[in-house]
């Protein structure tokens, strides 16, 4: 518990865990997949900044940029059968399970080709073929579906899993206390991964709960739980898979944390710097000191895996899918009018 | 062949039937090891289904209701059992947000196919939280369908209907409707949406609408005024979302008269969406007499019994209540 407690000091310090990863024992083409996932996650986010910024973008975008490596280390460890569901930060979730870039444009402009078919924008998305079940801003909403999903997994025989991704606001909802018991007591294969970004909208977690970790309440219900570095993703890999992978053979609950943060405010461009409670230039500019993607990037430079010329190259092939994928997904129609009313009810007769 | 059953016995029929002949059925909610709580209608369900498929829950309206939507969006047919809807508003989320809204935001791609049973269970001096229907408020929700069975026979094949249903469908059924006795044809499976609103007895002077127990209402007060040679029609909604009026319509152009009975409050309550969808379909000179809504007062339940004896509508209420309105 004291090493819990002093792990967390130093991780919501953003002074420390700076350095880059150490990526000694890795499969070159994984390293490889992971940088090259991650800043696909990165940069189709940028892009939907300068988008929203521009007002191409009609709605509200929650962006995950400096958040990545939560998304990218847990999806390694997943399959396209196993339940996925997000909240109203999940473009990283999504793009985790299938970087169709495409997809996600359309759907946060609204077009019919997107991956809810225009009908849910950048806050309802879903993928279920790839093993995204859904995500939804109602904080808390889809975290007893994934218990659900879970149950219904282990109900078929299979040893899938449900998950759920959410915020560390979340755990301020009664209903997760709720999930967390019920997956305990059925029991139910669910994952519960927090992305711990010290923040709710605009309010640091210490002007909110009584500790800024919220393993606590998987403690109180048995559940095994993890804290990790939320900005290494070779560890958010390692050590989730250890408990993924429990949750799939044993059928029970497991709790992943990792302390994060991201470099945009709650929604759209804007930094919100002070716009909220304790959130500073400093802290920011400290914070992206401890930048997921540098991080292994630079690793991955001094292992020798990759040259900065290569990186640039990564990075200008990704760019080149991101504005194709635009430009497409800007000329695809809107759903027709009809549509308005024949998604309500499945119309089955 | 012909089984006698009562409204209690009809919806254990109806569990039996969905789960002998469906797999992918689990019922779960609190009390359904212990029968007491929801009558005679899940007896013994556990020990010949098993506990794995008749499941007993911890006291998490919330989490339960969800987990139901979850599993419903895997393959499984779930029905979720709050046996006091008061309880199930812990629920309000995964059912209003969650289940409602999920084939429209994801574009159709995915139903949440879950069956919410919610109970009635009022009177006996239980007073203001152990009382309230709320269809109403269901009601008002694109994407939820909303069944309130008043005959045996629907009793047992609504629910079978829901369950069945790849949309999200609230089953609401009423304790006073338990001894309600019919002899019942075998089941055959219906689709959900046969279920529109049904004449249960014809006439020429006065329509009475209602749903559930209300419909009870309607048909004892008929009953009565028949004596007195008034002709009533009376319809049972059985569906109030999505609500089709048509039939009403039809009813009220050749009655010119009608009166909606209904088990909630009137201040924006279903008796209105009746109400307003007759009216707005008639010309102004096509009613000989203003509409009547007979509905619960506008206050919480009470529990002292000469108040809850006049909170609750009876027959004998009913007929005053339409005498004095359409000066009968």
């Amino acid at each position: 518990m004291n090493d819990k407690a002093d792990l967390l000091t130093r991780l919501i310090n953003p002074k420390e865990f700076q350095e880059p990863l150490d990526v000694s024992g890795y499969e070159s083409s994984f390293l490889y997949e992971t940088l090259y996932l991650m800043t696909q996650i990165r940069l189709a986010e940028e892009k939907l900044a300068s988008e929203r910024e521009f007002g191409t973008i009609g709605g509200p975008v929650h962006l995950s940029v400096g958040q990545e490596a939560m998304a990218v280390g847990i999806s390694k460890n997943l399959n396209k059968k196993d339940r996925v569901f997000g909240a109203h930060r999940s473009h990283s979730h999504i793009l985790s399970m299938n970087p169709d870039f495409h997809k996600l444009f359309a759907e946060v402009l609204g077009k019919e080709t997107g991956f809810s078919r225009g009908m849910g924008g950048s806050m309802h998305l879903t993928d279920k073929k790839n093993g995204f079940y859904g995500s939804v801003p109602i904080v808390s909403g889809t975290v007893p579906l994934a218990v659900g999903a879970a149950f219904d997994a282990r109900r078929s025989g299979t040893n899938n899993i449900g998950l759920a991704f959410i915020g560390d606001g979340a755990i301020e909802e009664g209903v997760v206390q709720e999930s967390l018991n019920l997956a305990k007591i059925l029991p139910s294969p669910t994952v519960f991964v927090v992305e711990n970004n010290l923040f709710a909208s605009h309010m640091n977690i210490s002007l909110r709960q009584p500790m800024r970790s919220t393993c606590r309440f998987a403690e109180a219900n048995k559940v095994e739980n993890l804290l990790v570095d939320g900005n290494n993703v070779l560890e958010v890999y390692e050590k989730s898979k250890v408990l993924i992978n429990n949750s799939r053979n044993d059928g029970t609950p497991c709790f992943i944390e990792g302390v994060t943060f991201r470099h945009y405010g709650h929604v759209d461009w804007r930094k919100d710097v002070d716009v909220g409670v304790d959130r500073s230039q400093e802290d920011i500019e400290e914070w992206m000191k401890r930048d997921p993607i540098q991080r292994l990037s630079i690793g991955m430079f001094e292992a020798a895996i990759i040259s900065k010329q290569d990186y640039q190259n990564i990075n200008d092939e990704i760019s080149q899918d991101i504005i194709s994928s635009w430009e497409k997904a800007i000329k695809d129609p809107y759903p027709t009018e009809d549509k308005l009313l024949t998604r309500v009810y499945c119309n089955e007769d | 062949m012909k089984t006698k059953e009562n409204y209690g016995s009809a919806i254990l029929s109806a569990f039996e039937y969905l789960l002998d002949n469906y797999p992918e059925v689990f019922v779960i909610g609190q009390g359904l090891w212990s029968p007491w709580y929801v009558g005679n209608t899940m007896k013994d369900l556990d020990s010949k289904f098993g506990k794995d498929r008749i499941i007993d829950t911890p006291v998490s309206e919330s989490a339960v209701t969800g987990l139901g939507v979850g599993a419903s969006l895997c393959g499984s047919k779930p029905i979720v059992v709050h046996p006091r809807i008061d309880f199930m508003l812990y629920a309000i989320d995964s059912i209003v947000n969650q289940a409602a809204k999920w084939s429209h935001m994801t574009g159709a791609q995915s139903h949440p196919g879950i069956t919410i049973r919610g109970i009635i269970n009022r009177g006996g001096e239980q007073g203001a939280q152990h009382s309230q229907s709320l269809h109403s408020w269901f009601a008002h929700i694109p994407g939820l369908r909303v069944l309130m069975p008043y005959s045996v026979a629907d009793a047992r094949d609504m629910l079978i209907a829901a369950a069945l249903s790849k949309d999200p469908v609230m089953y609401i059924d009423d304790r006073w409707l338990y001894d309600t006795k019919d002899e019942l044809d075998p089941i055959s499976e219906k689709s959900i949406s046969e279920f529109k609103p049904k004449i249960i007895k014809y006439g020429e002077d006065l329509t009475i609408i209602g749903s559930s127990f209300s419909t009870k209402l309607a048909l004892g007060a008929s009953l009565e005024l028949e004596k007195e040679r008034i002709s009533v029609e009376v319809i049972d909604i059985r569906t109030l979302n999505p609500f089709d009026s048509k039939l009403l319509i039809e009813s009220v152009k050749k009655t010119k008269r009608f009166a909606v009975i209904d088990g909630g409050w009137k201040n924006s309550g279903f008796s209105a969406e009746v109400t307003s969808s007759i009216v707005e379909s008639m010309e102004p000179n096509q009613l000989l007499s203003k509409p009547l809504r007979i509905t619960l007062a506008n206050s919480p339940a009470p529990t002292s019994k000469p108040l809850e004896d006049i909170y609750f509508p009876n027959i004998s209420s009913v007929i005053r209540d339409i005498k004095a309105n359409f000066f009968l």
